[in-house]
């Protein structure tokens, strides 16, 4: 029998602090010509939605260790399902 | 002799790097598709550029997962010749058999134009005797070398940073730093030196019709794997 519920786990990858997000700045001054003066930084990320039969956090730190994430550039968290 | 041009789907200087290897070079070469599972009877590998897999997720990324590169990476392992232009400099990255990381360009623009290159490592199989400043094209929007500060120090001590981008007169300015590299490094090496990874398309300047034969000086390592086989 399929599983008929699946969970959703959200994994958001973000470049390290220290790396210098050139199209989170491109977006920044474009906000800052819009008039947004208090704006500072802008950094974008990437938000991967997981689709699996039941939440394994093992199973999911490894799909991030193996793939979806670059350790040399990137930090990621995972939000648990609630 | 043979040298692998490995295809990955999205690939796009797979046939510059055949044409270059078959008709400038005079060596044979072959295609070997990304699923494949053997480099049985190749002596040489060549991950050429382009957009594998559409660049998603990042650059290299899923490329650098594929059946293919279980062999490469044994080939690599075993010191022979491995070199990886542009996307395929991404692939090695991504791969973990070269140091480092390749970033957006820091001025965020898609960059097509010729550079100028210092030859920082002149004793590795793809630099040995190079004693010019070359002239290469570069084809690539995410050509931004990253490594921490430690990484690049080893690379420095180890006679890995195999090239840097310079002006026409060999000096290191903000502007001939064209995507904004870690300390203008624009190729590495690995620590044995038989895999080479650059941003610049060697491969696309092998005859004299198409701009600049100064690709040869690397690519002429394809004949000292010959005779040395």
């Amino acid at each position: 029998m399929p599983k008929l519920s699946m969970t959703t786990v959200r994994v958001y990858v973000t470049l390290k602090p220290s790396l210098l997000d050139s199209a989170g700045r491109t977006v920044a001054g474009a906000l800052q010509k819009l008039g947004y003066n208090e704006l500072h930084q802008a950094r974008i990320g990437k938000l991967i939605e997981l689709q699996v039969e039941e939440y394994d956090e093992v199973r999911i730190k490894e799909m991030c260790d193996k793939l979806l994430a670059n350790p040399v550039i990137e930090d990621y968290t995972i939000e648990v399902p609630r | 002799m043979k040298v692998a041009v490995i295809r990955f789907p999205g690939a796009n200087c797979d046939q510059d790097a055949y044409f270059s290897l078959r008709e400038d070079l005079g060596i044979q070469a072959e295609y070997v598709w990304h699923e494949d599972h053997s480099l049985e009877g190749f002596d040489a590998v060549f991950l050429p550029g382009g957009f594998s897999y559409g660049d998603y997720l990042r650059c290299g990324a899923m490329a650098s997962r594929a059946p293919i590169m279980a062999e490469v990476r044994r080939f690599a392992e075993e010191g022979r010749p491995v070199i990886g232009a542009c996307n395929g400099f991404q692939v090695l990255c991504e791969a973990g058999l070269l140091p480092g990381a390749l970033l957006l360009n820091a001025g965020q623009k898609f960059l097509c134009k010729d550079v100028y290159l210092a030859v920082e490592n002149r004793t590795s199989l793809w630099t040995r005797g190079v004693d010019k400043i070359l002239r290469l094209p570069i084809a690539h929007g995410e050509g931004r070398y990253i490594a921490d500060e430690d990484a690049v120090a080893r690379l420095e001590d180890n006679g890995q940073i195999a090239f840097r981008y310079v002006d026409a007169s060999g000096a290191r300015t903000d502007e001939s730093n064209v995507n904004g590299s870690a300390h203008a490094i624009a190729g590495v090496l690995n620590t044995k030196g038989n895999v080479l990874g650059l941003m610049p398309h060697p491969e696309r300047a092998t005859k004299a019709l198409l701009g600049s034969t100064d690709g040869l000086a690397i690519m002429n390592a394809f004949h000292l794997v010959a005779s040395n086989r």
